[in-house]
């Protein structure tokens, strides 16, 4: 179900009713205590442990970029209603959410400028011009992201060196990027170990290079667990993302590789936060399934055959434009209503 | 028909960039540079207008079921034309604006005036009507290459205007820029167009 029609429901908000035409059946209705501010702050709440790791390990800087990101979001979501003469929802938190996660797929040595240009992006450009929460066709985030990447490509692939743990400031490369240019023997170099459990271990809690956000493979699982417990999202997408990414890097460089690529990077809240979408993904089960596994398959290919080191971010945007198609292709038939090809 | 309206309407309530749509891109390839964009304005002004006027003269001895091929003709005739001045004058600039300049051959807008207008009036009117137009499109080319070249770029005319910290927004130099930016100027005409409607109505109703 969407958020939209997730308020609409609950019938508390009057305001919400003047902007959708509805259909009002006849009763027993089924309440559901589920509004949009509700989910929003509980995803907001999921994301938080992992954003506070990042300004842990990162340093200040980090958390100046949450901050900007942040407000500035919020800012424009004001300002462009205000100026559109619509209800204004910043109290909902999309926009809270949208600034996170900007910030969080961003690297945390970035100057705090070109996060208000990603938020205008992902504000104005992507969310309200196309009509608002609900009417987007794009992850709002990850168009931020994007946009940022095309146009400053130094800035946001230099990352903070990491040294055990300890930040020194030098620029360095993410893991992803090392083991894509040099190979496994870059990859033990850059972790000064050639161990596999103790590479696992920093990337399963963090001790990594990469974006403010993205690096604490622990904290964001709790926080998407935490979103699959309220039934907000459904475990099929992250998992059937994630294990897609697993199966087909393990087939090219086998079984320690798969677990390194399914850590690293971006993919571990690119599958719990942003494939789930629900106003860029599809509707239904399967929709949601066919798009994880389209999302999966893309990443793989940019990661392996691509220009760029880390492919999440595109496959997701790049599924984001079929999602009407797949949803048309997996549309259930109406109950009662007899099916196409009988007679 | 009034003469200063056909003249007029190309410049804002019809323009041919922003609210007519047509031939979107050369404001896509070339306005990565205002003077790049201007050129290209004032190239396209100068086939619009004549093309206009030489359809206008001799559209009546045109069999209709060729009439397409003829128009063709005439403006590639025309578009030779600049391309061998600039070619001559301003060689650079000839060589900047590339294989967009032959484009210019089939650009819809100069076909659709001249199957609108010029093929169904006279000189004078078709004559205006390539005049507004044109000054039209070439103020929609300067507007979209003078953003795009101090955001892309960080000049203005090739003078830099932010200092040399400044760091230039690549994707205003790239289409996906342009898309966004062109967006937002037609949705800005759409807002003019509809309150001067309005106002008219308003007039009408008390008048």
């Amino acid at each position: 179900m969407s958020p939209e029609a997730k308020g609409q429901t609950n019938g508390k908000d009057a305001k919400d009713m003047q902007e959708f035409k509805l259909t009002v059946a006849s009763s027993p209705h089924v309440r559901c205590n589920e509004t949009i501010p509700k989910i929003m702050w509980n995803v907001v709440a999921a994301l938080v442990p992992a954003a506070a790791f990042g300004v842990y390990y990162f340093g200040v800087n980090a958390l100046v970029n949450i901050i900007v990101a942040i407000v500035s979001a919020v800012v424009f979501e004001f300002l462009w209603e205000k100026l559109m003469h619509k209800r204004v929802t910043i109290k909902d938190g999309s926009a809270v959410i949208t600034g996170l996660l900007l910030a969080m797929c961003c690297p945390p040595s970035l100057p705090w400028w070109m996060s208000i240009i990603g938020s205008f992006l992902a504000i104005v450009v992507c969310k309200q011009a196309m009509g608002g929460l609900g009417y987007n066709i794009f992850n709002p985030a990850h168009v931020g992201r994007a946009g940022l990447m095309v146009s400053w490509p130094i800035a946001m692939t230099t990352w903070t060196q990491l040294n055990g743990t300890v930040i020194d400031g030098v620029a360095g490369a993410t893991p992803l990027n090392v083991f894509k240019h040099g190979g496994v023997d870059a990859l033990f170099n850059l972790f000064g170990t050639n161990d596999w459990g103790s590479i696992y271990q920093s990337l399963f809690f963090g001790f990594r290079n990469g974006s403010l956000g993205e690096t604490s493979t622990v904290l964001l699982i709790l926080g998407g667990l935490w979103l699959i417990y309220k039934g907000y999202i459904n475990w099929q997408v992250p998992v059937i993302m994630i294990a897609t990414v697993g199966v087909l890097m393990g087939a090219f460089y086998g079984v320690n590789v798969a677990i390194f690529e399914m850590m690293a990077g971006g993919l571990i809240i690119g599958a719990f936060f942003m494939a789930t979408d629900m106003v860029t993904a599809p509707i239904t089960l399967k929709g949601q399934m066919i798009f994880a596994l389209g999302c999966g398959l893309i990443t793989v290919l940019i990661r392996t055959l691509g220009g760029y080191p880390e492919g999440v971010c595109y496959s997701i945007l790049l599924m984001n434009t079929l999602t009407p198609l797949i949803d048309r292709l997996v549309k259930p038939t109406v109950f009662g209503a007899v099916k196409k090809g009988a007679k | 028909m009034n003469l200063w309206k056909v003249f007029t309407r190309g410049i804002i309530e019809e323009n041919p960039y922003f609210v007519l749509a047509l031939s979107l891109c050369p404001g896509l390839a070339v306005t990565t540079s205002i003077v790049n964009g201007l050129t290209m304005g004032c190239t396209v002004w100068f086939v619009i207008t004549a093309n206009n006027t030489v359809v206008s003269i001799i559209h009546k001895l045109i069999n209709k079921k060729v009439r397409i091929p003829v128009y063709i003709t005439c403006i590639a005739t025309i578009v030779t034309c600049v391309q061998l001045f600039l070619q001559a004058f301003a060689p650079d600039l000839y060589k900047a604006l590339g294989v967009y300049l032959d484009l210019v051959v089939v650009f819809a807008i100069i076909l659709a005036r001249a199957e609108s207008v010029a093929s169904k009036n006279g000189v004078v009117v078709s004559f205006l009507d390539g005049m507004g137009m044109g000054i039209g499109f070439t103020i929609a080319m300067f507007l979209i290459s003078f953003v795009r070249e101090i955001l892309g770029n960080g000049t203005f005319f090739g003078i830099p205007v932010f200092g040399p910290s400044y760091q230039p927004a690549l994707i205003m130099a790239l289409p996906p820029g342009a898309f966004m930016l062109i967006g937002f100027i037609m949705a800005g005409f759409k807002i003019w167009n509809e309150h001067v409607e309005r106002q008219r109505q308003l007039k009408g109703s008390e008048g």
